[in-house]
């Protein structure tokens, strides 16, 4: 009989742990730190300095969010993902965010069963060749030999464009960025293909970065952005207003530097709202009033944070383009703050 | 006087379940086997529900999807705008065509490393030792991984090759090009082609077909003549001379059917950014095949040493006293049966080659690992079904491997009557 109740006992506790389980937000904070998806190292998106503090694009969103919710933009702890194992990672929960510049794509967003949380990088795939080769554009390419990374949006991208081109190549798959570069600069490949800010990123890092040329062609759209696993709503929106509000932040004109003055009060009811001197806008989201203060503290707004790690003054020098705010003619558009 | 066995008279009660000792190990038995059959049970219950949590019904369907991506080394045609079960076949053959290579020399290697490990030439021992303690104490991805680096970063790209005064040029006699892109050997090309067999989304060429029918033919014809000479000299205590014979019949009709099909061999050329013509056996697949190589051969080595100790001395010296040669001794005394403790550890070795072929993606050799447990599983997201069919495949290429070597080894297995 007792052994009835046993079985009974483990059959009840088996079904309750397949039930229970507590959102996104509260896992987090009951952990005390935000487990968050990167790459393995792209500099100026995601790698760690000398000091083997992560650093980067991508990594500040993870900051942000881990500043909104912890209120400790260092309480991170960096997950380095793959093109193979990122999804992986975030769909088994081994990651609650994953910013590692993954294209948002239809089949991603709906049948991955993922969230993207927003945009926070609208780039475009490219080509860089080495100079010597005499290349001047990718419809030359007819025959070369392409490294890429595998299980992404640009070994599909790649496919169709030379086969709409009528132009043959040959693939070499590559895990990570690293290898790619390793195999590139030895010359085991022609052409390294993948998003045109990761070429920048990856030339820049070169010894000679004057020898290797970014072709012209962009050959398909890469809207870069955070997600998070589909079916917790509260936590997706935590992740799409802590980006929205570095991007409301920079067309407001809030920066780290006025910061704190602009926390104590001004006549715009929208920083207000923003940095909650006004409304409960913090609350709704299940965060304390001050959260996109904390965010925005963390590395800046957008616009300081696209300067700091990757914008014209670094060795990467990606111009603003498309990642302009809208009142600059670029993309970056946050929906009001009400 | 009646002795009482002692034995309990009287019903059954359940309690007898736990203490009585004729009953207790079948209920600890059946307790254990429903405890596993609930944890089984939990496991697929818990797997679906998640799956069901998810929005991710389980299915097979993504199978025939377009899959999008282009695999550089195809046996069979594939286009990017093929399924992924191509794909996955493509993968598959890949692993098996890997896995053969490797196979093959893994066992020459190792029969030469182990016989010459124990040489009477003291050199020849210890460098051996040497090369077997090396490479199987080091991880095969590192063995891998080192040649895949060796041929990409120090051999010369195909530019090198160009211009009036290149800096590299190809070996034997302008026939191979050794390129950080992979080596290209001479393509066997046909001029009249029989054509090829169309069977549904595998085509075989006929000219294979009928090279290898007549090479069997002439194989099985030189046994007869064989088996006749020793007919031969078991009866007359004379063998006739069969030496021309076997080289006629060996040689003479595989050379004519060549010479009516107009065999020539295609060269690998430069042109544009790479070699073409030939066949390119590409840098991921040398790396694959070199590490996989070494590093097994260093085991089969140590196999075939122990199977050449486990032959008493006796023996060796028997055939000296008869006057064979150290050569001959080793050939027609010791190894046929040494085989018999060799075979079954040996069978272990070329499912390890196999499955470890699985390393490929380290190097991005596409193989099943790569295709459908890499790619396809990335880019559907069907991470499970993915897996689960992964493992089948490995699970029936191995179990068809073993059936095989079984069967071999039964073949070769000391008569004991």
């Amino acid at each position: 009989m007792k052994k009835s109740v046993f079985l009974g006992t483990l059959a009840t506790a088996a079904l309750v742990a397949g039930y229970a389980s507590a959102t996104t937000l509260e896992d987090v904070k009951a952990r005390g730190s935000l487990n968050c998806g990167v790459s393995t190292g792209v500099n100026g998106f995601s790698a760690p300095d000398a000091n083997g503090v992560w650093q980067g694009f991508d990594v500040a969103i993870c900051r942000a969010v881990a500043a909104a919710v912890l209120g400790d933009p260092m309480a991170v702890n960096f997950v380095p993902t793959t093109g193979q194992t990122r999804f992986t990672a975030l769909a088994s929960g081994e990651i609650d965010l994953l910013a590692r510049n993954t294209t948002w794509t239809f089949s991603r967003d709906v049948d991955l069963g993922f969230t993207f949380v927003g945009v926070n990088y609208y780039d475009g795939q490219g080509f860089m060749v080495n100079r010597a080769l005499g290349v001047s554009s990718a419809t030359e390419l007819d025959g070369a030999t392409v490294c890429i990374q595998t299980g992404t949006t640009t070994e599909l991208n790649l496919a169709d464009y030379f086969r709409v081109n009528n132009m043959t190549y040959e693939p070499v798959p590559i895990e990570t960025n690293a290898e790619a570069q390793q195999q590139y600069l030895a010359g085991a490949c022609d052409v390294y293909t993948t998003d045109a800010s990761g070429l920048a990123a990856t030339r820049a890092s070169f010894e000679n970065p004057g020898d290797h040329v970014i072709l012209p062609e962009i050959i398909s759209k890469e809207p870069l952005g955070p997600l998070v696993r589909q079916g917790d709503d509260q936590w997706a929106d935590i992740g799409r207003w802590t980006l929205n509000a570095l991007v409301a932040a920079e067309e407001l004109g809030v920066t780290s530097a006025n910061l704190e003055q602009m926390a104590a009060g001004t006549n715009n009811p929208e920083i207000n709202r923003l940095l909650g001197t006004e409304g409960t806008l913090g609350e709704m989201l299940g965060l304390d009033a001050q959260w996109a203060q904390r965010a925005i503290a963390a590395g800046g707004n957008y616009g300081e944070i696209f300067a700091a790690n990757i914008g014209e003054a670094t060795p990467i020098g990606l111009a603003r383009g498309l990642n302009a705010q809208w009142t600059q003619g670029g993309l970056m558009y946050a929906p009001p703050f009400r | 006087m009646a002795t009482d066995s002692g034995a309990p008279t009287g019903s059954f009660r359940l309690s007898m379940l736990l203490y009585d000792s004729r009953y207790r190990s079948l209920t600890i038995q059946v307790f254990a086997f429903f405890v596993l059959m609930f944890g089984a049970a939990w496991l697929v219950y818990n797997t679906k529900t998640n799956l069901e949590a998810l929005g991710k019904p389980f299915g097979f369907d993504f199978l025939f999807n377009t899959s999008g991506y282009d695999i550089a080394q195809r046996p069979i045609e594939y286009s990017s705008q093929s399924t992924h079960l191509r794909a996955a076949m493509v993968g598959l053959l890949n692993t098996l065509i890997l896995a053969v290579m490797a196979c093959v020399t893994a066992t020459v290697l190792g029969v030469f490393a182990g016989v010459l490990r124990l040489s009477n030439n003291w050199i020849i021992a210890r460098l051996m030792t040497i090369y077997i303690e090396t490479f199987r104490n080091v991880p095969v991805l590192i063995w891998i991984i080192v040649t895949s680096a060796v041929m990409s970063e120090s051999m010369p790209p195909p530019s090198a090759f160009r211009g009036a005064d290149p800096s590299a040029s190809m070996i034997l006699w302008d026939s191979v090009a050794v390129t950080n892109r992979g080596v290209y050997i001479p393509a066997p090309l046909v001029e009249h082609s029989l054509g090829s067999l169309n069977i549904p989304g595998v085509q075989l060429s006929l000219d294979a077909i009928a090279f290898l029918v007549v090479v069997a033919l002439s194989i099985w014809v030189n046994r007869r003549v064989l088996a006749h000479a020793t007919k031969v000299q078991n009866a007359t205590g004379v063998r006739p001379a069969t030496w021309w014979k076997s080289l006629l019949i060996l040689f003479l009709p595989a050379i004519v059917l060549l010479y009516a099909m107009g065999f020539h061999l295609e060269y690998p050329a430069l042109r544009g950014f790479n070699f073409s013509g030939g066949i390119q056996m590409r840098n991921s697949l040398i790396a694959m095949w070199i590490g996989l190589s070494i590093y097994t051969a260093a085991f089969i080595a140590e196999i075939v040493r122990a199977g050449i100790m486990a032959i008493s001395k006796g023996q060796t010296e028997a055939a000296f006293a008869l006057g064979l040669q150290p050569g001959k001794t080793m050939r027609l005394v010791i190894l046929p049966q040494a085989l018999r403790v060799i075979v079954p550890p040996l069978i272990s070795q070329y499912l390890n080659i196999t499955k470890n072929t699985s390393l490929g993606l380290a190097v991005g050799y596409m193989d099943l690992r790569s295709t459908l447990g890499g790619i396809t599983i990335n880019q559907t997201g069907r991470e499970l079904e993915g897996m689960l069919l992964m493992m089948l495949i490995y699970l029936i290429v191995s179990l068809v491997i073993s059936t095989v070597m079984n069967f071999y080894n039964d073949r070769v297995k000391l008569r004991e009557r």
